[in-house]
């Protein structure tokens, strides 16, 4: 039996794979193979595809606004969370039990609730159809799940450090900068991966604060699934390259992740 | 219960080691004489816990054989052994209380309840648990937690050996005192075998008949506190144990006599030949003093410690600490000091001359 | 745990924070609460309507019907996900060179855009294009996700556990990973089994990062929109009609402003209310 264990996830991994292969044959097929015959691998195989997305400019643009959006309102996030994080981790003031929960509250907020609204506030504030509309618009969701986890990272280091700092003479700034922060490198890196990930994947916001300048790349997808027919080679080849960005973070945290996720104080 | 013996261990945690410092534990045969009161210790690092976990079944050795008394128990698992262990942190089931903690290695073994509840009981008793029977583990304190470690491996009647691995770690200083007097009492109460692992040489001292020392994955003495102070059989030794250690002093050797700074020491063991090697003398503080004359030295510093002074003094670059008790002065310049001949050893690259 | 000492200028340390939710939550909020209890005819003329659109709402079949699939749906993902997640978490490699390969590959499926999710699976579940659809009709089973209500079921829920499965291993993987060893040394010198292990020490141990697991799952699952949107459409007929599908199509489709705002209310507090439930619960003998 105890042989046998690695079946488990290696059976799972394989289950997850498969969708991922199914969208990557599609997407190195020409429409004629797919409507035609279902085949297990691209007989007539072609990059036809992968061209048109990197020569149209409404593909690609796509591209940019989305990682335009998400990294601002990773830097946004995670650099509004860490003082706050660090105030709920070391002070006790007035209200503030009350305010960490309400900040999670918003965690909960269905974003289909405030899809109309933002629009209209969004208009109003003359940011309509930008990067920073987004952006700021994720910052919602993002923002409390930061603080939330930093709080645990940072509550996982002893208050001596901070004390030991300030009788060696460290001003409050230069000890943040230069000490505290390098301490719970590890957190940041988790609350700014997880900033990525959910700004990433959210459509619905996205795409109502956007029409053409700022449209990401998911919502320039199901246009085009829904105008220029049932080009789905097309629409294959642009799902996966929406996964490279996300593979290609999931790398560089691949060692953090394990400790990480336990969120600091398990 | 029986005499638990390690036939020519040796343990590496590579899967292939070569070289000498690839071994975590180097060969060694060691025997353990039921219902003894052992300390192992030795510095962070020097196989320990190692040696511990061969003994109790976490760790099968990479050579050698386990016995315990007629039994090959090498490739046993750890509950089969009878062991119990107390680890470095308290180790406590959190979701139960503390009657089920203690029962909890029985009911894995299939025992009647009504005899679990005895033995429970018994224990909880002797471990002045019977209070706190009914709450959660995890809302004791840390000494209240090890006490339920231990609770665990003595309600097994079986039980050959118990063995400690530095549990007084996360314990506060005023409750570890209290705490190790309550091993005692209980190793003579049990009279189970009792292997206790530590780095700090009081806790050692005091708790057991028998010191085990190591270093660098070798056992280099096994002997009772008293032989360990005057009779250590490596410098480690002389060094580890007492406070301040032993002077190890670089020396010479001519005509199977120690030479140091130009003079013939006298030494406990005549040197029978001029042995290759690093060669040095080993005295204690407490068997060096001042003379009128002897090795010229001057006067570095002075600590007061009560009933003595550790005065520190260097001949050339060589330093020496000596102990002087209470209203003996010490000397200004042009100082010279003396040895006591039957105290003072000479060593081979760290080992005792004359031994063996 | 030390004292946090008292220090009323730690307010400034979470103004940016305070400032910037506020701006997206209250404003929007407000509006909403606006919305609700009002009436329009279009031309930006409003009626005050009090509480009539709370009324409809909670009680009307549809909004119970969407309340109840989505409840379903939660629930089965919920009673799936987490203890697969655990069993995998328990099964995967300790260390060296596969814990990575592990890990990597299976948080792939949480970075992928949500609405490329519902495209994949899509794609993937189509009976004469995909390869499950195929696979299912394969083995003599009718197997249309677009016209049978059951099928669409089992496709939304297999995609979710696809999609979400990992975050509960990687969750379930970090508890475990912080087991100290002497845990397992003790276990197994107390003669413990590996059931009595995983009872007594694994998932005891693992309880906050669960819960954690289990309230994020809860959250997103009960405000999922755009993957069965993708997918199935919220079809055939309402069959996979979640309850954010149904707001979006009363406020988007059919600009009824008042009743999507009170419901949008209604919901929001059935999502706080169930995880301060769920939260409570939890903690519940934490305290004790």
């Amino acid at each position: 039996m105890k042989k046998a264990t690695w079946l488990v996830p290696t059976i799972y991994i394989l289950f997850l794979m498969l969708p991922i292969y199914w969208l990557l044959n599609m997407s190195f097929k020409t429409t004629n193979e797919i409507l035609g015959a279902f085949t297990l691998w691209p007989q007539d195989f072609t990059f036809e595809n992968y061209m048109t997305i990197f020569t149209d400019p409404t593909w690609y643009n796509g591209y940019l606004h989305s990682l335009n959006y998400v990294v601002i309102n990773t830097v946004i996030s995670v650099s509004a969370a860490l003082p706050a994080a660090y105030a709920f981790s070391r002070y006790s003031f007035l209200g503030d039990k009350h305010l960490f929960f309400w900040l999670l509250t918003n965690r909960m907020a269905p974003p289909a609730v405030f899809a109309l609204p933002f629009f209209q506030l969004y208009s109003a504030a003359n940011l309509f159809d930008t990067p920073i509309a987004v952006a700021l618009a994720h910052c919602l969701f993002n923002i409390p799940l930061a603080v939330w986890i930093l709080e645990g990272f940072m509550s996982g280091v002893p208050k001596e450090l901070d004390e030991t700092a300030y009788v060696d003479g460290y001003s409050f700034p230069r000890f943040f900068v230069k000490i505290f922060i390098p301490t719970i490198a590890a957190g940041i890196g988790v609350a700014a991966f997880f900033c990525f990930m959910f700004s990433w994947v959210e459509l619905l916001l996205a795409k109502t604060l956007t029409s053409v300048a700022a449209k990401p790349i998911a919502a320039t997808m199901t246009r085009t699934a829904s105008t220029s027919g049932y080009e789905l080679g097309l629409l294959a080849a642009a799902g996966a390259l929406t996964i490279i960005p996300g593979a290609f973070v999931i790398y560089f945290v691949r060692n953090h992740i394990a400790k990480g996720f336990a969120l600091g104080r398990v | 219960m029986s005499m638990i013996t390690l036939k020519d261990i040796r343990h590496s945690y590579l899967p292939s080691p070569v070289d000498d410092v690839d071994w975590a534990l180097k060969e060694m045969s060691v025997e353990w004489r039921d219902g003894g009161a052992y300390a192992l210790l030795g510095p962070s690092g020097c196989g320990k816990t190692t040696l511990l976990n061969i003994i109790s079944g976490l760790l099968s050795p990479s050579e050698g054989e386990v016995w315990f008394g007629d039994h090959n128990v090498t490739n046993e698992p750890a509950d089969t052994r009878n062991i119990a262990q107390v680890f470095q942190f308290p180790v406590v089931y959190d979701t139960m209380t503390v009657y089920d903690n203690l029962a909890f290695p029985l009911r894995n073994r299939g025992i009647d309840e009504t005899v679990i509840d005895k033995r429970v009981r018994e224990i909880g008793a002797m471990l002045d648990l019977s209070d706190t029977l009914e709450k959660r583990a995890s809302g004791l304190t840390a000494d209240g937690k090890q006490k339920i470690s231990l609770g665990r491996g003595l309600v097994r009647e079986d039980v050959n050996v118990i063995m400690f691995d530095e549990p007084l770690t996360v314990i506060d200083p005023h409750l570890k005192w209290v705490l190790r007097s309550k091993l005692k009492e209980l190793h003579q109460r049990v009279g189970a075998t009792m292997i206790y692992v530590t780095h700090d040489q009081t806790e050692a001292l005091t708790f057991a008949d028998q010191v085990v020392v190591m270093h660098d994955g070798t056992v280099v003495q096994i002997g009772t506190p008293v032989e360990l102070f005057e009779r250590p059989q490596h410098t480690f030794v002389g060094h580890f144990i007492g406070s301040p250690g032993m002077n190890v002093l670089p020396c010479g050797i001519d005509n199977g006599k120690a030479i140091f700074a130009g003079q013939t020491i006298q030494t406990v063991d005549p040197i029978s030949d001029n042995r290759q090697g690093c060669t040095e003398i080993g005295v204690r503080p407490e068997f060096v003093s001042f003379d009128d004359d002897g090795i010229p030295v001057n006067v570095v510093k002075s600590i007061d410690i009560g009933r003595f002074r550790i005065v520190e003094v260097r001949h050339d670059e060589v330093s020496i600490k000596l102990l002087v008790p209470e209203g003996k002065d010490i000397p200004a310049d042009g100082a010279f000091v003396s040895f006591d001949a039957a105290h003072t050893r000479v060593y081979i690259d760290g080992w005792m001359a004359g031994a063996n | 745990m030390a004292m946090k000492s008292t220090n009323q200028k730690a307010w400034f340390f979470v103004l940016p924070v305070v400032v910037l939710v506020a701006f997206n939550a209250l404003i929007p909020l407000m509006t909403v609460v606006n919305y609700s209890v009002q009436e329009t005819f279009g031309n930006n003329v409003f009626f005050f309507e009090g509480v009539k659109w709370f009324e409809d709402v909670l009680h009307s079949e549809r909004f119970h019907a969407s309340l109840l699939r989505q409840l379903s749906f939660t629930g089965i993902i919920l009673v799936i996900e987490i203890p697969l997640g655990v069993a995998i978490a328990l099964t995967m490699p300790q260390k060296g060179f596969w814990v990575s390969v592990c890990l990597v590959l299976m948080a792939l499926p949480l970075l992928i855009p949500w609405n490329v999710v519902g495209a994949m699976w899509n794609i993937f579940a189509l009976p004469d294009i995909g390869l499950l659809g195929r696979m299912i009709n394969g083995i003599g089973i009718d197997y249309n996700f677009t016209q049978d209500p059951t099928a669409a079921w089992f496709t939304t829920i297999l995609m979710d556990v696809w999609h979400w499965t990992s975050l509960v291993v990687l969750l379930a993987y970090a508890g475990l990973r912080s087991i100290p060893e002497a845990y397992y040394q003790a276990a197994k010198i107390d003669g413990a089994g590996s059931w009595a292990v995983f009872r007594h020490i694994q998932l005891p141990k693992m309880k906050r990062v669960l819960t954690i697991a289990i309230l994020l799952r809860f959250m997103d699952s009960f405000m999922i929109y755009t993957e069965p949107f993708v997918l199935t459409g919220g079809g055939p007929g309402n069959a996979t009609t979640f309850l954010s599908i149904d707001l979006v199509k009363i406020a988007l489709g059919q600009f009824d402003l008042g009743p999507a705002a009170a419901m949008s209310l209604i919901y929001f507090l059935i999502v706080l209310l169930l995880c301060w439930v769920f939260y409570t619960l939890m903690m519940k003998d934490e305290d004790q």
